[in-house]
Parts: structure tokens; C-alpha cells; sequence
């Protein structure tokens, strides 16, 4: 009906976009009636070009995608607007042409590859069975066609390993196959959620060169959704910046990063985490404060450096442990060792499986060494009895990664503050509550939050009762297990400048445990890079990110985003090698000791 | 803030509707079994072979039986011990199903030998190991609610070891347990609290198969008492004069519905108000 206002174009030509979102807003039903989630949102996607979608949980974003894929249940969300793909509106077609559409004319990965393929079918099963039903192939040319595809996303060995199970694909190139599938069909428009969230950051690199490539040799519109400002400036031609359900700033992306107008896309941009900002300074800084009026930010204070001469708090020596498995046996962790100060933070970074979580896990006792000690307040806590143990409780404290599922569901978060306390006996009932009071406000929530429930809280809110929580006992050592990995980025900043005001007032003694190098080298003192169970590098901060000698530790540093589109494509990755590597090894296998080059005072690397 | 006040904790449970009606209900038949001597309008004993299979009238409103016996006197004294083993049985199956289950998922090394017993026991048909514990303990009352209790307290060690796994690997759990709580608190406050729901769900199940199991037992000969009717001997005598005398099943049927009903509801109601999730309230 609106045909002078939208000219529909028709199917194949060249010309207008091929994807375009005009004034899309989704409701979804509440209680109180029809609940805009997302109001507004107009965008187009020309052929080959990529748009990206960003913002922080709750703006909106992975919705946007889902009412183009119309993926969203009908009887409790509904879209107006219009969505055109190719000229025709999405919003119109029939449930079973909309089938067609996608995975036809759409393609669409998501975030999680461990879990979108299914473990019982081989790859090359799952890959064809895709091209049977949307391109009415035989088996025989779907499985041919597949092979091609694996070829194409740059799996290695493709033709042996098309008949071989999920389970035997890491989790790069589980996303590889995922991309293949959604690339079966040559769809107009690639639609990627997330697609390098869950990944190790080196994959993530590859995978997002992957994509840049595909899309240059297909000549797809390409609409990546994310909340990492580092990926968009790799990825991205142009920008939508979503806030709460509404589209805050839309343009070129190196204009965006360069002239941000809005005050929510300045301190979007201001609190990203940056490589290479630190430069020879000693110790942690402090992230910069942003004024969320204004965007405006200012550079954070620097934090004090470990005073010299004093006992460490923990020492690990020698730690190994080992999982015995029917197939043979996992070295998770491989003769570590390492200490931390009063008031210092080591951080132990790594790709997931590296044993760095294992390891803090170990010096909680929530995990039995194999061998080796560990030692806290000098007291080596592998022979401690239950009374001991309890002891140590009050001196290490642990921060979960999942800020929704470290607190208990049923119990208000003062109880669950106030709990460890009263259970230690360290306080008197009454004093307990004023106790409370006081901790709430140290991690910057308001006491009268103390009667509410977890589910209350947002992800960022609860992460400091957490906090609150390990401080109640004042613990001299904190492990902190990717305590601020799960954040949006703003409250990210937030949460790690309270971690670093609590260490600047009470000498706390971190173990930071995480893979984002870029919160990593504001926050620590010193860091150890771990690969497949084994310190690999361990020295001062400023030393290790400032002249990095293990191949590793080079690798992880230079695959981190750089949040400046003038630098994108310029640093290409290393080949895709990687084979679903694993730390399991046959039962009689003895790890060869490893011997350390020291570079500089206190830098160790290990040698080949 | 730290205690549980039982009245403000139970206020949010009388503002739900189905609570309500589950309250009313429970509270109509638990009253007419426990005051049946008193409002029972006949003696639920008294043969009168000239009233016979009489349809419900304005003298016996739930008709008479095979025996000219008044079904509403019958139906309100058969209340009590039904009633009473039904609940006997849930309390007692609970207890052992939660302590059994908690312990085989929480504690690796008693997973196995817990897990095999309540295998063994399960592998048994119900009322066969009722039969068999019955008649190794004697008819009695009492020794047919132990034995019930022990028939169905494997149903809920399998549901509360099961959630039991998965609870302890929670990070809640773990992060209580770095806390340096005491065991026990932990299970009770942290573990148990979270089993709510699926053991009250399992729990009403156990509550309407127990009636029906104890009407099985009256009718083999090792229930609780021949002398006294039950709900379930009821329904089992019932069953010739379906056709002929169809109020005979369908009064002491509706009574066990009604019961199983109010306490669906009720269990409902505290799941939500354990669960402050679901409650409304906040």
C-alpha cells in the first residue's frame, strides 16, 4: 500500500539495499499489557557491506535480529514496522515461506557452537542435511557440496574429517561449521549474534578474519550483533548503537569511533578496556570514570605498587592435578608455581581449559592437588582438617564468574551477606546488621537493598553484593574466577575500579583469573600466562605486555581487538591450526620438566 | 532480617487464590473426618438390608450401600484413617526420600550403595513390598503407614538426588561452602530450600497413590482394619454395583479427589511463596 513511499524493488536486481528495517518496534506481552522492547529501529544493509549492532545486555539488540528472522514466539511478541529483504516485506509472508526464507535467503549463527550442532550426527551429516532440504539436493551432491563448504570455512583435513563427530571439533571450529551451514544455501544476508563471544580470543580473531573473507567472496550483506566495541571497529562499515530499546547513534563506524555525537556512544567508547595504554607504569590504574551525562571521561588514578619485605599471603609450589578419565589421563594444572603479596594481584590469564580456573579452585580446596603445596598464611592447606579449614575460609575468599548463579535464589542478599558472620561466629547479631549496612555501601549499593532478593539486582549490582559477600570475613586473599568477565562493558570498569579501591585500602591480595588481557593490564600487578596446564611466562605486568617472549603470550596479546577501525584488517592471524588439542595423555605419561629463562628481574619465561 | 517470621512469611500465601480454595477445601474434609462422631448422621455401621443400594434422597444424601449403610456417616469416618495414613505416609516417605537422596547426590561415595538400594526397592512392584512389609511388622495401623512410607520413599530419593547433582554444582553452593559454613547449614539452608519444589510436586503424587495403595492393601487383607471403612475399601466394594449403584464409587472418589485437589493447591502456594521468583509480591 505504500509503495510510493517504499519502492519495492524487485528480486535480484543490484540496486538498494538488499536488507532494510523500517520503524521496527517489538512489543512483548506483560501483565500490565503490550511492553515495547525495542521502538523505532530503521537501518539498511547494502550488498557486501557489514552493519553492526552494539550495545549492552537489555538494549535490544539479539531481539532486533530475532523479529527479522520473525524467531520470536508469536503469541507473546509482535513486530511493527516493516523488514524488507530483497524488496519484500518479512512481516507479511506465511509461516512457510518464512521457513524459506531462513537458512534460504538468511543465514544465521549464533553464539554457543558447543551446543547448536548435535552430538550424535557427523558433521558432514549435519552439513548435508541442510543443502537436502533447502537446495533439494541428493545425498550424494549434498555431501560433496559439503565437503566443498568445510573447504571453504578453511577447516583443515575437510574430507577426512566431514564423518567424524562434534565432540572431536573445538570450539573455533565447531563455529566454522556452524558458519558453513548458515553459508549452504549463499544466503543474501548473514545474520551473526555473537558469533565470537564464547570464543578464546585468539579464535576470535580468526573467525572474524573468516567471516571478513567470506563476505568479500560472496558478496554478502553481513549483520553482526555484539557488545564488544573492539569487534565492531575490526568488523564493521557502519554502526547502530543501541541503548534500552532505542536506536542512540547510527554512521560510518570510523566516524562513530572518531566523532561520537551522543553522550551514551562517548561512554560506550570511553570505558572500553584498551591495550597498550598502561605503558612503563608500575603498578594498576584505575579505569577512567565516565560521566554518563556528558560522556566525558578522565583518565583513572594509578594505584599503589606492593610494598617490598613482606611474607606472601599464598605460595604455590610445584602444584599439579590430574584427572583420571578411562582413556587416559587430563594434566590440567602441570607444575605451577607462583606467590602473591599483600596488596599485589597476579593475574592468571589463559584460554579456557588452561587449568587457570583449576588452579584457583585448588588454593579454595574446592579441587585436590595431584602434588605439589599451597600455602596460605604458612600453613600448607592440602593437611588442614575441617576446624583448620574453616580457618582458612576467613583468610581466602572466592568471586564467582556467574554473578546469577553465585547467589542463592531464596535468601535476600543481606542474609547471604550477613550468613558467613554469623556461621564464624566472628560477630554479635546486632553488630552483624550494622556490619552489613556498612559493606552494602562499600561496594556502592544502598543498604536498604539488604532485604531485596538476587533476582532483583542487575548482573553488575549483583557481582558487588558477591564482593560484599567474600568481604564480610576480611579475607587477605581474594580469588577472583573471571569475576568481571560476564559485565557489560561500562559496569565492567566500575566493578574492577572497586576491586582496585577495596586492594588500595584493606592490602587485599588478588588472584585475578581471566582471559580479557585488556582488563588484565590495568588491574595487575604481575600476570602468568598459562597454556595447557603450564606457566608458559609469569613476570611484572608492565614487563610482560610491554616485552612479551613466549610465542603464547605474543599470540594472545596481538589477537586482542583494537577498538580503531583506521587499523582494521591490518593484522592478519596466524593460519587456523588448531585441532581440538586437549591436555589428555596416556596414563603413563610424565610431563618433561620444564626449565625458566629469567629475562628481567622477576620476568621468567619458559624455555622450549 | 536474617530469621524467617512465620506470620509475615506466610502472609503472601493467603493473598493467592488457589491457596484459598486449597485451605477451604482441605479444611471441609479434614473437619468432617475429624468431627464425623459428631455430625455423621448415622452410625457408619448400622446394617439395614431393607434401605439397600438406596439412591441419594433427602435421609441419605450419598444413598446407602449394599448393606443399607449410609455412605455420607461411612465416607466421613472412612476420612480419618485415610486421611491419617495418606499424610502419615508423605511425612514419613519425605524424610526418608530426602535424607536418602540428599545424601547419595551431595556425597559421592555413598551415591553408589544408596543408589543401588533404592534400585532394588524399585524394582519391586509397590504393593507387593508393601505386602511383604506388612506382614513381616503385622496389620496395624502404624505398620501400614511404615510400610508405605519405605514402599514410596524411593520415588522421592530419586527426584531429590537428581536435583541434588545439580544443585551442588551450582555456584551458590560452591561459594557457600567457601564461605566456611557449617555442613549442615548449607544442606538445610542452601540445598533444601532449592528442593522445594520438586519434592512438594512429588509429594502430591505420593499423597493420592498412598490412599488408593492402602484401599489395595484393605481389600488383600493386610490393611489397617477391616471393621472401619476407608476410602479406598470403599471404592473397592463399590466396584460390583457400578452399573446398578453408581454412588456408591462416586462419593468416596470425589472425597479422595477433593483431598488430592486442595493439596495440589496448597503445594502450589508454597512453592511459590518458597520461591520468591514466582511470587507476586516482589
Amino acid at each position: 500500500m505504500n509503495a510510493l513511499l517504499h519502492p519495492v524493488l524487485k528480486p535480484g536486481t543490484s540496486q538498494g539495499p538488499v536488507f532494510k528495517v523500517d520503524r521496527l518496534t517489538t512489543s512483548f506481552r506483560t501483565p500490565d499489557g503490550w511492553r515495547p522492547v525495542i521502538r523505532d529501529i530503521s537501518f539498511h544493509i547494502d550488498k557486501g557491506e557489514t552493519l553492526a549492532i552494539v550495545g549492552e545486555s537489555g538494549s535490544g539488540k539479539s531481539v532486533t535480529a530475532l523479529s527479522a528472522m520473525r524467531l520470536l514466539p508469536r503469541d507473546r511478541a509482535r513486530s511493527e514496522g516493516r523488514i524488507f529483504l530483497d524488496g519484500r516485506d518479512l512481516l507479511t509472508l506465511g509461516e512457510a515461506e518464512m521457513r524459506k526464507v531462513r537458512g534460504g535467503r538468511i543465514g544465521m549463527i549464533f553464539q554457543e557452537p558447543m551446543t547448536s550442532l548435535n552430538p550424535v550426527f557427523t558433521i558432514g551429516n549435519q552439513l548435508a542435511e541442510a543443502l537436502v532440504l533447502h537446495r533439494n539436493l541428493s545425498w550424494a551432491a549434498a555431501e560433496a557440496e559439503a565437503l566443498r563448504l568445510m573447504d571453504r570455512v578453511r577447516i583443515p583435513a575437510a574430507k577426512s574429517r566431514l564423518h567424524e563427530y562434534p565432540h572431536k571439533f573445538s570450539g573455533g571450529m565447531r563455529q566454522r561449521v556452524m558458519i558453513a551451514m548458515a553459508l549452504a544455501c549463499r544466503p543474501k544476508l548473514l545474520i551473526a549474534d555473537e558469533p565470537t563471544t564464547a570464543l578464546d580470543v585468539t579464535i576470535q580473531a580468526e573467525i572474524l578474519h573468516l567471516i571478513r573473507e567470506l563476505q568479500r567472496e560472496e558478496d554478502m550483506a553481513v549483520l553482526f550483533i555484539t557488545h564488544d566495541m573492539g569487534v565492531v571497529a575490526e568488523v564493521a562499515d557502519r554502526t547502530v548503537v543501541m541503548f534500552r530499546g532505542d536506536m542512540v547513534e547510527t554512521g560510518a563506524t570510523d566516524a562513530l569511533f572518531a566523532r561520537p555525537r551522543e553522550p551514551y556512544t562517548r561512554m560506550l567508547l570511553a570505558s572500553i578496556p584498551q591495550l597498550g595504554t598502561m605503558g612503563a607504569t608500575p603498578g594498576p590504574r584505575r579505569f577512567p570514570e565516565v560521566d554518563p551525562a556528558t560522556g566525558a571521561a578522565s583518565e583513572g588514578r594509578e594505584m599503589p605498587v606492593v610494598t617490598a619485605g613482606t611474607a606472601p599471603v599464598v605460595e604455590v609450589s610445584n602444584l599439579s592435578i590430574r584427572f583420571d578419565l578411562p582413556q587416559g589421563r587430563i594434566h590440567a594444572v602441570e607444575d605451577v608455581s607462583f606467590s602473591i603479596m599483600p596488596g599485589e594481584t597476579l593475574a592468571l590469564v589463559g584460554e579456557s581449559g588452561c587449568g587457570k580456573s583449576t588452579t584457583g579452585r585448588a588454593i579454595m580446596r574446592l579441587q585436590n592437588p595431584t602434588a605439589g603445596s599451597i600455602t596460605i598464611g604458612g600453613r600448607d592447606i592440602a593437611y588442614m582438617n575441617a576446624r583448620d579449614l574453616r580457618g582458612l575460609r576467613r583468610s581466602a575468599q572466592m568471586i564467582f564468574q556467574d554473578p546469577f548463579a553465585s547467589l542463592n535464589p531464596r535468601i535476600t542478599v543481606g542474609s547471604a551477606i550477613a550468613e558467613p558472620m554469623l556461621a564464624h561466629g566472628v560477630l554479635e547479631k546486632r553488630a552483624v546488621r550494622d556490619r552489613v549496612t556498612q559493606l552494602l555501601e562499600q561496594v556502592g549499593l544502598s543498604p536498604d537493598m539488604a532485604s531485596r532478593y538476587p533476582h532483583e539486582f542487575s548482573g553488575g549490582q549483583r557481582q558487588r553484593v558477591s564482593i560484599a559477600r567474600a568481604l564480610a570475613l576480611e579475607p587477605q586473599l581474594i580469588v577472583a574466577d573471571e569475576a568481571v568477565s560476564a559485565l557489560d562493558v561500562s559496569v565492567k570498569a566500575q566493578v574492577s575500579n572497586l576491586l582496585m579501591d577495596l586492594q588500595a585500602s584493606r592490602g587485599l591480595a588478588y588472584l585475578f583469573i581471566s582471559h580479557d588481557m585488556s582488563v588484565v593490564e590495568r588491574i595487575s600487578h604481575r600476570v602468568a600466562v598459562m597454556y595447557f596446564g603450564e606457566i608458559v611466562e609469569i613476570g611484572p605486568r608492565a614487563a610482560v605486555f610491554g616485552n612479551p617472549r613466549h610465542p603464547y603470550t605474543r599470540r594472545l596479546i596481538s589477537a586482542v581487538p583494537i577498538p580503531d577501525p583506521a587499523r582494521r584488517g591490518t593484522r592478519i592471524p596466524a593460519l587456523a591450526s588448531e585441532e581440538a588439542r586437549s591436555p589428555l595423555r596416556p596414563l603413563d605419561y610424565v610431563p618433561p620438566k620444564r626449565r625458566y629463562d629469567e629475562v628481567s628481574p622477576g620476568h621468567l619465561v619458559q624455555l622450549p | 532480617m536474617t530469621s524467617f517470621n512465620l506470620f509475615s512469611g506466610l502472609r503472601p500465601l493467603l493473598r493467592n487464590r488457589a491457596v484459598i480454595v486449597g485451605l477451604v477445601i482441605l479444611a471441609v474434609v479434614l473437619l468432617a473426618a475429624i468431627l464425623a462422631p459428631l455430625l455423621a448422621p448415622h452410625a457408619p455401621n448400622k446394617l439395614s438390608i431393607v434401605n439397600k443400594l438406596q439412591p441419594p434422597s433427602a435421609v441419605h444424601l450419598f444413598g446407602t450401600d449394599e448393606f443399607g449403610r449410609d455412605i455420607l456417616s461411612r465416607a466421613m469416618y472412612a476420612g480419618r484413617i485415610s486421611l491419617l495414613v495418606s499424610l502419615g505416609v508423605v511425612a514419613l516417605s519425605t524424610v526418608l526420600g530426602v535424607i536418602l537422596g540428599v545424601a547419595a547426590g551431595f556425597f559421592p561415595r555413598l551415591d553408589t550403595p544408596i543408589s543401588r538400594l533404592l534400585d532394588a526397592m524399585m524394582s519391586f512392584p509397590d504393593i507387593l513390598l508393601a505386602i511383604a512389609l506388612v506382614a513381616a511388622l503385622g496389620p496395624s495401623l502404624p505398620t501400614v503407614i511404615i510400610a508405605l512410607g519405605i514402599t514410596y520413599a524411593p520415588r522421592l530419593a530419586r527426584i531429590v538426588r537428581g536435583s541434588t547433582l545439580v544443585l551442588r554444582e551450582m555456584p551458590y553452593i560452591e561459594a557457600a561452602l567457601t564461605l566456611g559454613l557449617p555442613l549442615w547449614r548449607v544442606l538445610t539452608r542452601h540445598l533444601l530450600l532449592n528442593l522445594a519444589s520438586p519434592i512438594l510436586v512429588q509429594a502430591t503424587f505420593v499423597f493420592a497413590s498412598a490412599m488408593l495403595a492402602e484401599a489395595s492393601l484393605s481389600f488383600l487383607g493386610v490393611g489397617v482394619s477391616t471393621d472401619m471403612p476407608t476410602w479406598g475399601t470403599m471404592l473397592a466394594s463399590g466396584r460390583e454395583y457400578i452399573n446398578n449403584a453408581p454412588w456408591l464409587m462416586v462419593f468416596p472418589g470425589l472425597a479422595i479427589v477433593f483431598s488430592v485437589l486442595s493439596l495440589q493447591l496448597l503445594g502450589d502456594g508454597l512453592r511459590d511463596l518458597v520461591d520468591p521468583r514466582l511470587s507476586k509480591e516482589r
